[in-house]
């Protein structure tokens, strides 16, 4: 009995040496991640919110102004216009380029022949700098001389003011998007030929039609990753700064376009921090911007009921 | 009987797919190659406006083939600004970045599959979430940070964090570490080796496919980059190629010949890249749709 007893306390004390020392090694080898993690992330995370509640220039020290940054945020006109533009994004080019790479998947799903050659063609944009793009599309959208004005008024219709009218400015930005959402188009791609052709046909039996099955077997099938391009691109589109930046910038150091039609978010944010120096203030626009792409994220968690996840394989 | 008719009816069902199928094919190969031509003409325009002078570029209706090629604006541009320098820097940083990021990635995604520790998965859901957080909440922080370092106007700042994982490739060598079975470096371990050596023998060569996809997309993403090194790289000899471009840009903005010119040179290490790589490049998009 003793002996038994004496048996199993050795050996689950082994087992807890053993334990103790995978936890060790395991710490060991993320390391890195673990440092990089707590001086990268989160203490940059908890100062942002401190400096938010204070005046900081960066010569001085920070200065404790409690919730001042906010209010004066909040009556700040082109604080709310650069809201109102980033989300004029969000909101409208973001589901139409998702539909776009979707649509574009489905073509190219469609078992063709030379795949491979249109699937660099649809991908390289995606791949190019973007500044060099920016600069690119800056001609092509010219006014007098650019291609797209070339072709309208070619085709005899009134040149469009794409970036100079300034409610144009942002659909054309949209338009110019479609051209380098390859990434996204390949990973619908991937994902779609990763359906199950039994399903397919098991559906054709049963007299769905190619409409029918898209709706309601592709697109079930593909859920979790239009989820995940979803999120990822929500995120990614609260950030939209390069294109815009690098279109508008003057020599001087001021962007924002034409009645600042194109100044986002984190460009005002930017300017703010690394032009004015106003570092509280642009801390406390992070943190807006922060609480704003949390609670978006969340509501599309909430709203995840139509995602639909295979049984674990 | 009733076998024979449902044997009938499929047989209906085939021929009317099959001639479905191909209206189908048609109708994607006469959409995704207008889309297609729209896509690859502006890189046309492009290398079209790069041939012509000054004058050529401004008029209506425009040369769709340039006659006379202007080669010489490829040299003028890499003359107007330091071409060559910033393309050096550009590729430094990117180089650092890929073995900061390879190195650290690959032990951190070990200790997140190969080893049993406890609560271990909790803390990689944790870590996989740093992926959502907005780089603009670290930015002002990080920036004052590496000020009192004295590394504003360095690429440090550009490089050092490369040296502390990232979680998204952290993911994707996990996600291929965990296929690769453990009979295997248990055996390695039983024959003597240590876990260094099972790590560097075993695990490594396993794992090219997944390493190369990392290298790629760190090298890409430091390529493009432009607000880090707006941010850091305060000096002009610093400068990336991006950097460089934009600057360009604000100065001598109506020659469009020149921009055009080194828009392209910019854009060509990547499609050059790309060609080489092309079967990385797709796998690793594949290993991305696939993770959700």
């Amino acid at each position: 009995m003793s002996s038994v007893s004496l048996q199993s306390r050795r050996s689950a004390a082994r087992s807890r040496a053993i334990e103790r020392r995978e936890l060790v090694r395991g710490l060991l080898f993320i390391s890195p991640a673990i440092v990089g993690f707590v001086i990268f992330t989160i203490f940059p995370i908890i100062s942002s919110l401190y400096y938010s509640f204070t005046d900081y220039n960066v010569l001085q020290s920070p200065a404790w102004v409690g919730v001042s940054n906010y209010v004066a945020l909040f009556k700040d006109s082109l604080f709310s216009l650069s809201l109102r533009n980033t989300l004029f994004m969000v909101v409208f080019g973001l589901p139409i380029h998702l539909v776009f790479d979707l649509l574009m998947a489905l073509l190219l799903n469609t078992k063709i022949r030379g795949l491979s050659a249109y699937r660099t063609v649809f991908y390289l944009p995606s791949i190019t700098p973007i500044v060099a793009t920016a600069v690119l599309w800056l001609w092509l959208f010219n006014a007098q001389y650019g291609l797209l004005n070339t072709v309208v008024s070619g085709l005899g219709f009134r040149t469009i003011g794409w970036l100079t009218d300034p409610k144009m400015t942002k659909p054309s930005l949209i338009f110019m998007g479609m051209w380098y959402g390859g990434n996204t188009i390949l990973i619908y791609l991937a994902s779609l030929q990763d359906v199950p052709s039994e399903l397919l046909e098991a559906a054709e039996l049963d007299g769905a039609g190619s409409v029918s099955r898209i709706l309601n077997v592709v697109l079930p099938m593909i859920s979790p990753v239009i989820f995940y391009t979803l999120v990822i691109n929500l995120i990614g589109y609260f950030q939209y700064f390069t294109e815009a930046w690098v279109m508008t910038a003057s020599r001087s150091g001021s962007a924002g376009g034409p009645a600042n039609s194109l100044m986002f978010y984190a460009m005002y944010l930017y300017q703010n921090a690394f032009q004015f120096f106003r570092m509280g203030y642009a801390s406390a626009q992070a943190w807006i911007l922060f609480v704003i792409v949390l609670a978006a994220t969340a509501v599309l968690f909430r709203s995840s009921g139509w995602v639909y996840y295979r049984s674990a394989k | 009987m009733a076998v024979e008719s449902s044997l009938s009816r499929l047989r209906g069902l085939r021929s009317s797919r099959s001639r479905r199928t191909k209206q189908a094919k048609a109708f994607a190969y006469i959409v995704c190659t207008i889309i297609g031509i729209m896509y690859i003409f502006p890189f046309y325009w492009m290398v079209i406006t790069a041939l012509k002078t000054d004058v050529q570029i401004f008029k209506w209706p425009p040369d769709l083939i340039p006659l006379t090629p202007v080669w010489s604006n490829f040299i003028e541009a890499t003359r107007y600004i330091p071409f060559w320098r910033y393309m050096g820097n550009t590729v430094v940083i990117c180089t650092l970045a890929v073995i900061g990021t390879v190195i650290s990635c690959v032990l951190t995604a070990y200790g997140f599959s190969r080893v049993n520790w406890r609560g271990r998965d909790v803390v990689f859901a944790v870590y996989l979430s740093t992926i959502m957080l907005p780089g603009q909440v670290t930015m002002i922080p990080l920036y004052i940070v590496f000020r009192n370092l004295g590394w504003v106007g360095t690429i440090k700042p550009l490089v050092v964090p490369t040296f502390f994982g990232s979680a998204f490739y952290v993911f994707l060598l996990r996600q291929f570490m965990m296929t690769i079975p453990v009979e295997l470096t248990d055996a390695a371990l039983i024959d003597g080796a240590n876990e260094a050596q099972t790590l560097w023998s075993v695990i490594l060569p396993l794992l090219k496919p997944a390493i190369s996809t990392v290298a790629l997309f760190t090298f890409l993403g430091n390529y493009r980059d432009f607000l880090g090194p707006l941010i850091y790289l305060t000096e002009q000899k610093q400068w990336t190629i991006s950097l460089g471009l934009q600057m360009f840009k604000n100065m001598y903005g109506a020659q469009w010949q020149l921009m055009m010119a080194a828009s392209a040179l910019t854009m060509l290490p990547t499609v050059v890249l790309f060609f080489f790589t092309q079967r990385t490049f797709i796998e690793g998009i594949t290993m991305t749709g696939i993770k959700s």
